[in-house]
């Protein structure tokens, strides 16, 4: 073997490893390995009524609304945000579609539908709107904003549902959540959709360069002239607007809106899902992509789970594992003590290839 | 007070500290006698704060021996040299707002009666060290309910009640007005007599040789010496502090001046400020600057040079005075609403308000014309890699790579870009503080050589700079600036280095207007 193709393979390598979403590929990659093991007809994708079906397209299916409250995260954490009210938006939106498609006439008709769609839609633009002016405008810290919606939230979903559990039986409603198209599931196709629509909004506009430029220098920033206020409101908005879309998922898989728990906890696996990805905390630099990835592994985590049959109790502890392994590895502490014992290492190899 | 007296509460001797790839300070050696004000002197970047951080802990010593009171001091940290007598009060009041003024002062102190916090004793207490200080508040008011000035005397009243030998008050008096600094400065002195030592760290010259008793000249990470207020001269202060020698310095103005300045001369003002100012900033001032003229401003750390560059271009909102640009009335509340009328301000603080580290090279050179189109307008791929690949070589930025991080680029080569960024928005006033701060010989040459051109092609510049040489080499006007006002403004025309030295440390108002006229009958 020949010393070039040593150094252009290493080279390749080294740029595989130094991407952020190598090591969540990788744990994604790793438990779906695990899950073939264990059930081996895990990746089989079945064709049924001219629908797909098997467990990839499940976990798909299931973590859409995931994915979709993390795409919002994901922009709002990267101008150093937080949004803790997307799960309370969740229950709002469904409780308010469900809520006029039963108080309707005709619950099956498809104008009812997009009426409850339009109006829940708007409701969750205007959660957004003012969870953006507490933060943007006021400068409330976005926790301390975001605080204030996700307790209230779930008190309007409340007084909107009557503290009743709403079941609706409308076909055209149920789609959304439970419907396919195209023999794929309509909540994958919505979910890909606005992952596809925030992706060319962020990369082909100048909104994502503003974006980072805010979260990474607010200050430097102001000075060249970003309308930071404007950018902030901006991604509050859509984050609000993506819990919408999730809420409407999810009561429409379930066929009904529960108030007190439609989006619980949705909150935590859509900052889980943007941290796995690589987005820092600490906000600037961001990768919807690596939102993607971070949202499948979450909901692989899951399925995994049932599948491997890990007792209930200790479900959350194997979570927890799996989620402080993938950020350990990213983090660049542990990154930086990797290389240096890479580096400690490579002298050697070094004269090995010289040799 | 005198030179018999004891030995000094604190002796630093050769004291070295170095960061990755600088040394902060180099054998530095600092003492300190009880019962007096003792100031540290140097401009940016002197060692003055990585001094006093040696002296707290918070730094560790390379190598050098720290002796407080006759015993070798070793503290890891503020708390430490806390207990062992040193106390600080910083510029930002280190204090909880929340809590009442008593807590304040004696948090972490309080008197216990069966292990419970004896609130009554902490508010006597409290009550007698402000009394101490003749200061009268209420020790039970939520320490947020007072002015800055009180608030800096209650971390002062906090550091008597731990009964510090040495205080150090760091910048104690940037946002204080006239009044207040009288008050801080009749505490200063009553500490003085207790015998405490007192070191005393302000940019207002004034200040310093009202209140200090001795001085210590830092300068680049390097001692330049130790003197008794009364026996040095101002003048010879600054050029000590600057570090220039001043016969090396008029030498260096013999040069045949190659700046035309009958050229500016007749045409008409881009921008004109009459009187604006702001509170605890800057003093009411005018500025006018010509069209396709470079106005130097020279002055001291905190003389107000940055803090007028920031008033005319709306990254402060100036409280008074009205600003004219282009003919027409401006009031800019934003640095974007300065930008539209293509006014742009190079922040001298290149980390904190200049680049955006994370983003790339070509990023960055966009950055300001694109938020000035908007988002949903994107400067086309093509049309950024051509502005991008364009200034990298006009400006010789290294690596010539636009897509390199800026965080990893050389401190020149970060300033080249952030000049690109700016030049990329074609202003018509460009406001540079300090562009040449921290960067090597050759960038700065190809910075000052730039900042020439682009005058000649009808650019404004206002041109911020602590280097005094660099202020006369450019400028074809130069507004001198004092204690937070404009103490001269003229034509450069036969100015050397000293006659501007003399105006930043010449004392009082009638020695400005005295040397003032002198400029302006050379001129």
């Amino acid at each position: 073997m020949s010393g070039a193709q040593v150094g252009g393979r290493q080279g390749l390598a080294s740029r595989a490893l130094h991407s952020r979403l190598f090591w969540p590929i990788v744990t994604l990659l790793a438990l779906f390995a695990l899950n073939v093991i264990v059930s081996p007809s895990f990746l089989a994708i079945r064709v049924h009524d001219g629908h797909l079906f098997g467990s990839l397209i499940d976990i798909l299916r299931n973590g859409a609304p995931t994915l979709l409250v993390a795409l919002g995260m994901t922009v709002v954490i990267a101008t150093r945000g937080i949004d803790l009210s997307v799960g309370a938006v969740v229950a709002i939106a469904g409780a308010l579609a469900c809520t006029i498609i039963a108080d309707s006439p005709d619950p099956g008709s498809v104008a009812t539908v997009v009426t409850a769609v339009a109006v829940a839609l708007g409701f969750s633009l205007l959660l957004g709107a003012w969870n953006g002016l507490l933060v943007a405008a006021l400068g409330i810290q976005p926790i301390i904003a975001t605080l204030i919606l996700m307790t209230a939230g779930r008190g309007i979903a409340m007084l909107i549902t009557e503290g009743q559990i709403i079941t609706v039986s409308s076909p055209a409603y149920k789609v959304i959540g439970g419907g396919y198209w195209l023999g794929l599931p309509a909540s994958i196709i919505i979910a890909g959709g606005m992952f596809i629509v925030a992706a060319l909004l962020t990369r082909r506009t100048a909104l994502g360069l503003l974006i980072e430029s805010v979260g990474i220098n607010p200050a430097a920033s102001r000075l060249a002239g970003v309308r930071s206020r404007s950018i902030t409101w901006t991604v509050y908005v859509f984050s609000g607007l993506c819990a919408g879309v999730a809420g409407l998922m999810i009561s429409s898989n379930v066929t009904a809106a529960d108030a007190n728990n439609a989006g619980l906890w949705i909150e935590m696996d859509a900052i889980l899902a943007v941290v796995i990805g690589g987005t820092s905390l600490m906000g600037g630099r961001y990768s919807l992509t690596g939102t993607l990835v971070g949202a499948f592994i979450i909901q692989t985590l899951t399925t995994t789970v049932y599948t491997v049959g890990i007792a209930p109790e200790i479900t959350l502890v194997f979570k927890a594992l799996v989620v402080i392994a993938v950020c350990l590895l990213q983090s660049p502490a542990m990154r930086e003590r990797m290389r240096r014992r890479a580096r400690a290492t490579t002298p050697a190899t070094a004269k090995a290839v010289a040799s | 007070m005198s030179e018999t007296s004891p030995a000094p509460v604190v002796e630093m001797r050769d004291i070295s500290i170095s960061f990755p790839g600088v040394k902060a300070l180099d054998s530095v050696s600092f003492r300190m006698f009880p019962g007096e004000v003792h100031s540290l002197m140097g401009e940016n970047g002197a060692g003055k704060s990585t001094l006093i951080k040696a002296l707290t802990g918070v730094y560790p010593i390379d190598s050098g021996t720290i002796m407080l009171a006759g015993e070798p001091l070793s503290v890891n940290g503020p708390a430490q040299a806390q207990d062992a007598g040193i106390s600080t009060v910083y510029q930002e009041v280190n204090l909880l707002s929340n809590l009442s003024v008593a807590e304040n002062i004696m948090l972490g102190r309080e008197p216990r009666r069966f292990g419970l916090i004896d609130w009554a004793a902490t508010r006597r207490r409290a009550a007698e060290v402000l009394a101490g200080l003749n200061l009268d508040i209420d020790p039970a008011s939520p320490l947020s309910s007072h002015s800055l000035a009180v608030q800096q005397l209650v971390a002062i009243a906090r550091a008597i009640d731990i009964r510090a030998k040495v205080l150090i008050l760091d910048e104690p008096t940037s946002s204080l007005d006239a009044d207040e600094v009288a008050e801080l400065f009749r505490v200063i002195r009553r500490l003085k007599d207790d015998g405490v030592a007192i070191l005393f760290v302000s940019h207002f010259l004034d200040q310093v040789y009202e209140i200090a008793d001795r001085l210590t000249v830092l300068r680049n990470g390097a001692l330049v010496g130790e003197y008794r207020t009364e026996e040095i001269l101002r003048i010879e202060l600054v050029h000590k502090m600057i570090g220039k020698d001043i016969e090396l310095l008029e030498r260096l103005e013999t040069r045949s001046k190659s700046l035309d300045s009958t050229d500016s001369a007749g045409s008409a003002p881009y921008l004109t400020a009459h009187e604006i100012g702001r509170k605890g900033s800057i003093e009411p001032t005018s500025l006018t600057i010509q069209q396709g003229e470079v106005v130097g401003l020279a002055g001291l750390l905190g003389s107000g040079r940055t803090e007028l560059a920031r008033l005319l271009t709306g990254a402060d909102r100036a409280e008074t005075g009205t600003l004219t640009v282009a003919g027409s009335q401006r009031r800019f509340r934003s640095p974007r609403a300065a930008l539209k009328r293509r006014i742009a301000y190079s922040s001298e603080d290149r980390k904190r308000e200049g680049i955006v580290d994370d983003l790339t090279v070509r990023d960055n050179i966009v950055l300001a014309l694109q938020s000035d189109r908007g988002w949903f307008r994107p400067i086309p791929k093509r049309r950024r890699d051509e502005l991008a690949t364009s200034y990298i070589s006009a400006l010789g930025i290294r690596p010539a790579d636009p897509d390199a991080l800026v965080r990893n680029l050389s401190g020149g080569n970060q300033q080249k870009v952030l000049l690109a960024r700016w030049l990329a928005v074609a202003p018509r006033l460009l406001i540079l503080d300090e562009p040449t701060r921290g960067i090597d010989v050759g960038a700065k040459a190809e910075i000052q050589r730039l900042v020439a051109n682009l005058a000649e092609e009808g650019m404004s510049v206002v041109f911020i700079s602590a280097e005094l040489e660099e202020v006369l080499r450019l400028s074809h006007r130069i507004a001198v600036m004092r204690d937070r006002r404009k103490v001269a403004d003229f034509v450069n025309e036969d100015v050397t280095v000293g006659e501007i030295m003399t105006l930043i440390a010449s004392g009082s108002e009638d020695d400005t207007d005295a040397v003032a006229t002198t400029v302006g009958a050379g001129a």
